[in-house]
Parts: structure tokens; C-alpha cells; sequence
């Protein structure tokens, strides 16, 4: 191996202060308590947390930005926040309150600079922007049908969706991934919609063309359950991979899926 | 004056973009007190003294020397007084950087700065196995957290230093003081007065916060939390 060992990641969505996991973005279930969930993921092998505010509300941003300082305290390893980030000085609020990276997302492909003004100020290898991908139906030419996996040659395509899942773009999400990364983006998150919580494991295919088009480090994330799928992941270019509702309910600890993957030929830190 | 550890404090440079929490957060692990100057006799005068390092080479230079703080480091490292630079913060002490063309080091190493030569994903970001030159040396081997897309590839005449790979073998880490060549012989036997990682021991788990302990003359670990 000639390069940085694989990261997993575990990601906490966090909501009033308190670690929730959204199934296809709803239906939110409480999971308990950032800094003590985030340091036992620490201990279980975990290289890097990710958290992620869905607050709706302003009082529960200032919480947020508690829990970021909290989980920075608890754990000796790197912490990305994101999740309503609109202008660099809310980059700037996370990143004083204990991340070491910041991820932007909706704001990021309505004011694309934002990319760049983050990374001139705080380097590339602070910034991720987050592409919440759904796929398009590909037309098959000559016939009405429509078709939305890869069939009879045809290549997928995937759009951006914004405002945590509602808000669809048209925007290609290669495209836009490729300019992330001219812009400044030193990582790319990038999450199936169609398969967030679905348990059915990454949209691989997305997975491949995003490496291919960004040229930069790409963490998949959405519908890993089983270890397998998260090695899928991997082979399909990703360099960390991310899990959520998976870890959360005790279903696969990390140092279990790390000895999977360690078994199955992939470079982890053990 | 009270204090709640044994008294060792760390002096950190203000270089305006670098994030702290994480090295404020590694000092109360190893029991140690952080303080953030931007005053370049404190820390000169400093036992111990950080440059951290987040951002470009030639905008944190240009804060450096606005403050008059290059001139205490560049003091500081010609007398061997303990003096730790991490990620840009190793880099800036170098000569030049292909990062920003025309903008100088402090040129306390010298070498230039150069991309990675690699089809790798830049930046390297992620967990990386460093390797000692000297098996015996201080630096022990292990895995460190890297975030850059520039480095160095050689140690220079005179240092020590530990080796890791992307793409290509890189510098890690610099150690220059007791045991590589200073006349002083400053502190513990086997700490060196100049340690420079190009990873980020504040972010290295258990691994990074013993390197740490041991540099500030702490016995490994540190206070765990």
C-alpha cells in the first residue's frame, strides 16, 4: 500500500444537542449523547468523526456548536462539522469550536466562491463540500422507456438535491463535483439519497464516477449496513467511508469491521 | 502563581488561520498549559513554543513577520530552545515553497517545499504509518494523521527524522537538538529541541499525545482523559 490507510468514519447527526439518525432524512430517532458516543467510537478504532447539525432552529445551532466543542474535548482524533453552513464566518464558528474541517453543502452550489474563500483562508484540507446525490432516469433512446440502473450500456447520472433532500438542481453531480474541486474543495461527501437508510449499501456506481470526475478524496456515505458493503465501497474508490444509524444501534462495532476489512486485503489503522 | 498541573506551559504562535481547539485539547490531555501569544518576547523567552500551522505558506509568513515573530523563532531554534512545528508550521521554517512561488521561508531548513509527485488524491488526507530513521531514535513508529499536499522527501545533514508514504516517501518528521549535533543539550536525553511534524500529533490518538508528552518531558500518555 503506498498511501493513507482507509478511514472509517462514523457520522452523528445531531439535533438539539443530542445524536439522532434520519431514515431517507425523516423520521428522526434519538441516540444519545455526542461527546459520549463520539469518544466510544474513538476507543472502537474509528478514524475521524463527523458531525452533522440538522437543527431547524437558531437556539438549537448555538447547541450544536456545544456539542462540537464537547465532542472536539472527548476525542484525540480529527472532527468535521457541517450542516447549515452559509457564509465562511459560520465555517469559521465550527472550526473555533473545535473542527478541524468544515462541510458546506447547499450554500456551496448557490455560492459556489464560498468554496474558495474557506480554502484561501483555512487551506483545502479544510474544506468538504457535502453532494446529496439521486439518481436520474436515464431515457433510452429510441424507445419511451426510462431506465435508472446501468442497462444495455447506458451510463447513470445523478443530480444534486439540496436542502437536506428537497430541493432537486438538474445539476450534474460529476460535474459539479470536478468544480468543487477546481473551487478549492479538498474532500467530497458524497451521500445516495436514494440509498440513505435504505440499508442496501453505497450507490457503488456514484461512488466510482465521483473519484474519477473530482480527482480528490471521496468519503461514501448512504446505505452501508453490512460490512461487505462498505468494502464495495472502498474498491470503489472511496477513501473513507461513512456510516451512521449502522454503529449507532450496535448493529457492527468498528473494530469489527475493521478486522473484515483488514481480512479482505484493505489497509486500516489497527 | 497557582496552577493546576506541574507548571509546563506551552507558548503557541497566533498565525491568525491556524484552528487551536485541537492543540488546546492535546494540552489538557498531557496536563500541560497553552498559552497563545502574539507577542514575540514571550515567546522567545517561552520553555517551550509551538508554531502550528493551518493555511498557505505565503499568507502565515507574512503574519509571522508582521509580528516580528520570525525573528524569535529563527532565536529560538539557533539556541536550541525547545521549538515544535506542525503541518505548515514545519513547512514555513523551510527555505521556500512551491505552495506560494517567491514568498520565504524562514530558512531554518533548508529545503524547498514541493507538491507531491503522485496520481494519488491530493491533499493527502488520512492516517499514515511513520517510519524512524533511528529504530532507537525518539520518534517511534506508528500511525499520524496527515492533511497537506506539499512536502519534503529528504533529511537534511545534520537531522533526524522519520519517513511515511504517499505515493512516494515523504518526510514525516524532523528532530534536530540533543543527540543530532546541538551543544547544549538542552533537556531530556532524548528529546530534541527542534521537532517538526509534517502530520498533526493533536489529531494522532494515543500515538500523538505520547510523542507529545515525551517532548514536553512529560512521561509518555500523558494525562488520559
Amino acid at each position: 500500500m503506498s498511501g493513507t490507510a482507509v478511514r472509517i468514519v462514523p457520522c452523528l447527526d445531531i439535533r438539539g444537542g443530542r445524536v439522532v439518525k434520519g431514515v431517507r432524512f425523516k423520521s428522526l430517532v434519538d441516540s444519545g449523547e455526542p461527546a459520549i458516543l463520539a469518544k466510544r467510537y474513538e476507543n472502537e478504532g474509528a478514524d475521524e468523526i463527523a458531525l452533522l447539525d440538522i437543527s431547524a432552529t437558531l437556539e438549537d445551532r448555538n447547541t450544536a456548536l456545544d456539542a462540537v466543542s464537547a465532542v472536539r474535548g472527548a476525542v484525540s482524533i480529527p472532527v468535521s462539522a457541517g450542516g447549515g453552513i452559509k457564509c465562511a464566518s459560520d465555517a469559521e464558528r465550527l472550526l473555533n469550536a473545535g473542527a478541524d474541517r468544515v462541510s458546506v453543502n447547499s450554500a456551496a452550489l448557490r455560492d459556489p466562491e464560498l468554496i474558495s474563500r474557506i480554502a484561501l483562508r483555512f487551506g483545502v484540507q479544510c474544506v468538504i463540500v457535502a453532494i446529496d446525490a439521486a439518481g436520474l432516469s436515464a431515457k433510452v433512446p429510441g424507445t419511451a422507456g426510462w431506465r435508472n440502473s446501468t442497462q444495455d450500456g447506458i451510463a447513470r447520472r445523478w443530480e444534486v438535491v439540496i436542502d437536506a433532500g428537497k430541493t432537486p438542481t438538474g445539476i450534474d453531480v460529476c460535474g459539479w463535483a470536478k468544480r468543487c474541486a477546481a473551487l478549492g474543495a479538498g474532500e467530497i461527501l458524497l451521500t445516495s439519497i436514494d440509498r440513505d437508510g435504505t440499508g442496501l449499501g453505497y450507490d457503488t456506481e456514484l461512488v466510482a464516477a465521483v473519484v474519477q470526475a473530482s480527482g480528490i478524496p471521496v468519503i461514501a456515505s448512504g446505505g452501508a449496513v453490512a460490512p461487505r458493503h462498505f468494502l464495495e465501497g472502498i474498491k470503489a474508490g472511496a477513501s473513507a467511508v461513512l456510516g451512521a444509524g449502522v454503529f449507532h444501534r450496535g448493529e457492527l462495532t468498528l473494530s469489527d469491521l475493521k478486522g473484515y476489512l483488514a481480512e479482505n486485503g484493505v489497509e486500516v489503522r489497527i | 502563581m497557582m496552577r493546576e498541573n506541574d507548571g509546563k506551559r506551552l507558548f503557541i504562535v497566533v498565525t491568525g488561520t491556524a484552528n487551536l481547539a485541537s492543540i488546546c485539547a492535546l494540552c489538557r490531555r498531557a496536563g500541560v498549559e497553552p498559552v497563545i501569544t502574539s507577542n514575540p518576547d514571550a515567546l522567545y523567552g517561552a520553555d517551550y513554543a509551538l508554531l502550528p500551522g493551518v493555511g498557505a505558506f505565503g499568507a502565515a509568513l507574512s503574519t509571522l513577520r508582521k509580528t516580528g515573530m520570525d525573528g524569535a523563532l529563527a532565536g529560538r531554534v539557533a539556541e536550541g530552545r525547545p521549538t515544535m512545528g506542525i503541518c505548515l508550521g514545519m513547512q514555513m521554517l523551510c527555505a521556500a515553497s512551491e505552495e506560494s512561488p517567491g514568498a520565504q521561508g524562514l530558512g531554518l531548513v533548508p529545503l524547498c517545499v514541493e507538491k507531491f509527485k503522485t496520481a494519488m488524491p491530493l491533499p493527502q488526507l488520512g492516517w499514515n504509518r511513520v517510519e524512524p530513521q533511528d529504530p532507537d531514535g525518539f520518534i517511534k513508529s506508528g500511525w499520524a494523521y496527515f492533511a497537506n499536499s506539499y512536502r519534503i522527501t529528504v533529511i537534511p545533514e545534520g537531522f533526524g527524522g522519520a519517513f511515511a508514504t504517499n505515493g512516494e516517501k515523504f518526510v514525516a518528521a524532523l528532530e534536530f537538538g540533543h543527540g543530532y549535533g546541538s551543544p547544549r543539550g538542552y533537556r531530556g536525553r532524548n528529546a530534541p529541541s527542534l521537532l517538526l511534524c509534517q502530520f498533526h500529533p493533536e489529531l494522532s490518538g494515543a500515538w500523538g499525545l505520547d510523542l507529545f508528552s515525551r517532548w514536553m518531558g512529560l512521561c509518555g500518555q500523558g494525562r488520559q482523559s
